[in-house]
């Protein structure tokens, strides 16, 4: 590809990426200074740790986080096993009686405002409680049901675009040389779109540790999450600890991520050896 | 002669397991709590423990009574809150869509016509945002937009200024806000189709005379429709129902469909009313998510 970028193109990268990182770059900032009054720099006390101390001292917050975390890997593991049989599915099996419907429901939470999705899912609870007293008050078990309704459709679609690029001559192999079906997906289809698997994980670990919306409609008293207390604190102001709180996550999701592709592409190089 | 299980002698086969599982979660969570909210969107209000009358009664011995209450759609199209909400969030929606994809549309195309290795890293930064939350993201723009807020006090201190601006809790906040979070969700759709453009096209027809912008407009852009299609959609479907931005960065007076469905239900505890507008907002939703899956379908399709 011998067509150089234009200074157009180049500019418009530019103020887009600048666009996209000064807001997060400012909260990074912020999170060391001094001054109670977040935007205003108190050049005479910062760089200070002071709210990260307040932040790790914060019953309200580390509660919520403890919270949180229980939620979104429970969720992360249930929607991967939900989503990689979709996926396969939608993938490798041509076309079954329900596929359309199949296809459709793990196409909609993609799109589908959070709001309904949220009150539809509080109707059911309740519904379900008044019928058969299942579940019994909602909590930690109806967010995380709620979570992994819309996350499964995202691992869906991740593991179903991995299995739709990959050879399924090895598949078929392994199937001639007489391995059950069983067999071949473990040792076969596992271990090649196990990069989607870990992929999906995390995603779907992410979409339920930042949701706000559907957890407010299917949490109950005492299950707050992260971004239920700190929606209620924005809502109040802006607060130094929560700049902090932006930036351990920003630091651990790009360790998470840069780690990852990473070992992708190591991975991939090693593949790409070896064949 | 190969053994046949029981299960398969019953008709479940191995295939039907694997789909079955997630076929059945989803229609559970998913579509069943659809007829529920339909059902309660005809319920009357109740103060009772859940706040609505039950649709089918036993009245008096052996006869049943289904009520269907109609009041609840025609009080959202008699009070002009609801209908100027759902008007002002298509318009919301559309222009942030727009401004997305004017934003939007260079990234993805200086990311498609970058080397191999820088594409990576681009790609990386684009996606990275979106794994971080969206609250906090949101939250940031508060701070750099407030009345002493970042973006003021530079103004201010390099004399553009002398009194600072109102942005935050304006129309305008709640645009850059929008388009700030759904950014990602056009550029990488966008990028996925342009990737797979074969420029010797634009070559061809610069050869042939074609001046870059005319060479754009006929060949790119037409080429890229799908593209532009499927990352409008991913804008436009999920910002009609907005709630956390309009509520952080709108202000009081911004009338979004989304917040109108969460104070129904979450203060004025009116169950019954905030189903009812889920049902309309669906309604006006659906056609655009099967344009978005059909759209779907002609690019992997065109993938193979």
């Amino acid at each position: 590809m011998n067509y150089r970028r234009s200074f157009f193109i180049v500019t418009c990268l530019a103020f887009g990426f600048a666009f996209l990182y000064i807001p997060i770059l400012s909260m990074v900032v912020f999170s060391f200074n001094a001054s109670k009054l977040v935007t205003v720099w108190d050049a005479a006390n910062s760089p200070t740790l002071k709210w990260y101390y307040s932040l790790l001292n914060n019953e309200e917050i580390l509660d919520a986080a403890w919270i949180s975390l229980k939620v979104a890997v429970i969720n992360a593991s249930g929607s991967v096993i939900l989503g990689t049989l979709a996926g396969f599915g939608l993938a490798r099996f041509g076309q079954f009686r329900g596929r359309f419907t199949l296809n459709a429901m793990t196409t909609a939470p993609l799109v589908m405002p959070e709001v309904i999705t949220g009150l539809s899912l509080l109707l059911l609870f309740v519904a379900l409680e008044q019928s058969i007293g299942w579940p019994a008050g909602r909590g930690i078990t109806t967010m995380t049901i709620g979570h992994m309704t819309f996350s499964m459709a995202y691992v869906t679609v991740v593991v179903q675009s991995r299995m739709a690029t990959f050879d399924t001559a090895l598949e078929e192999a392994a199937m001639d040389l007489g391995a059950r079906p069983l067999k071949v997906f473990f040792v076969i289809t596992l271990p090649i779109i196990f990069p989607a698997i870990l992929s999906g994980w995390l995603l779907a670990f992410t979409l339920s540790w930042d949701d706000l919306v559907i957890s407010s409609f299917t949490s109950g008293p005492g299950s707050s999450t992260l971004p239920m207390v700190v929606f209620s604190k924005v809502r109040l102001g802006v607060s130094p600890e929560i700049n902090v709180l932006a930036t351990l996550t920003m630091t651990v999701v790009t360790l998470m991520i840069v780690g990852v592709s990473f070992w992708f592409s190591r991975a991939g190089k090693l593949e790409g050896a070896a064949a | 002669m190969r053994r046949v299980s029981p299960l398969r002698r019953v008709g479940v086969t191995g295939r039907g397991l694997v789909v079955l599982f997630p076929y059945l979660w989803l229609l559970l969570f998913l579509l069943v709590p659809f007829v529920i909210v339909l059902k309660i969107s005809f319920s009357d209000v109740d103060l009772a423990i859940p706040p609505y009358r039950p649709l089918i009664e036993w009245i008096g011995k052996n006869s049943l009574a289904i009520k269907l209450n109609l009041n609840n759609y025609a009080f959202l199209f008699t009070d002009s809150l609801y209908i100027s909400a759902f008007l002002n969030s298509i318009k919301v929606a559309f222009i942030s869509t727009l401004l997305c994809l004017i934003i939007g549309y260079p990234i993805a195309y200086g990311i498609a016509r970058s080397s191999a290795t820088s594409r990576n890293l681009l790609l990386l930064l684009v996606v990275l945002p979106f794994w971080t939350s969206l609250l906090l993201r949101v939250y940031a723009w508060i701070g750099l937009l407030k009345a002493n807020g970042v973006i003021n006090n530079i103004l201010i201190w390099l004399g553009v200024i002398h009194e600072p601006l109102t942005m935050l809790y304006t129309p305008f906040a709640m645009y850059v806000g929008i388009v700030y979070s759904y950014l990602p969700f056009l550029i990488l759709p966008l990028y996925a189709n342009l990737e797979k453009m074969d420029w010797q096209l634009l070559e061809a027809a610069e050869d042939l005379g074609c001046r870059p912008w005319q060479a754009f407009y006929k060949i790119t852009l037409p080429l890229s429709r799908n593209g532009i299609l499927a990352g409008s959609m991913l804008v436009f479907i999920p910002a009609v129902g907005e709630f956390v931005i309009p509520a952080l960065l709108g202000g009081p007076n911004a009338l979004m469909i989304g917040r109108v469905l969460w104070d129904e239900f979450f203060s004025n505890r009116a169950w019954p009313v905030a189903s009812a507008v889920a049902i309309l907002l669906l309604i006006l939703l659906v056609p655009f998510m099967m344009w978005y899956q059909s759209v779907q379908a002609r690019e992997s399709a065109g993938a193979r």
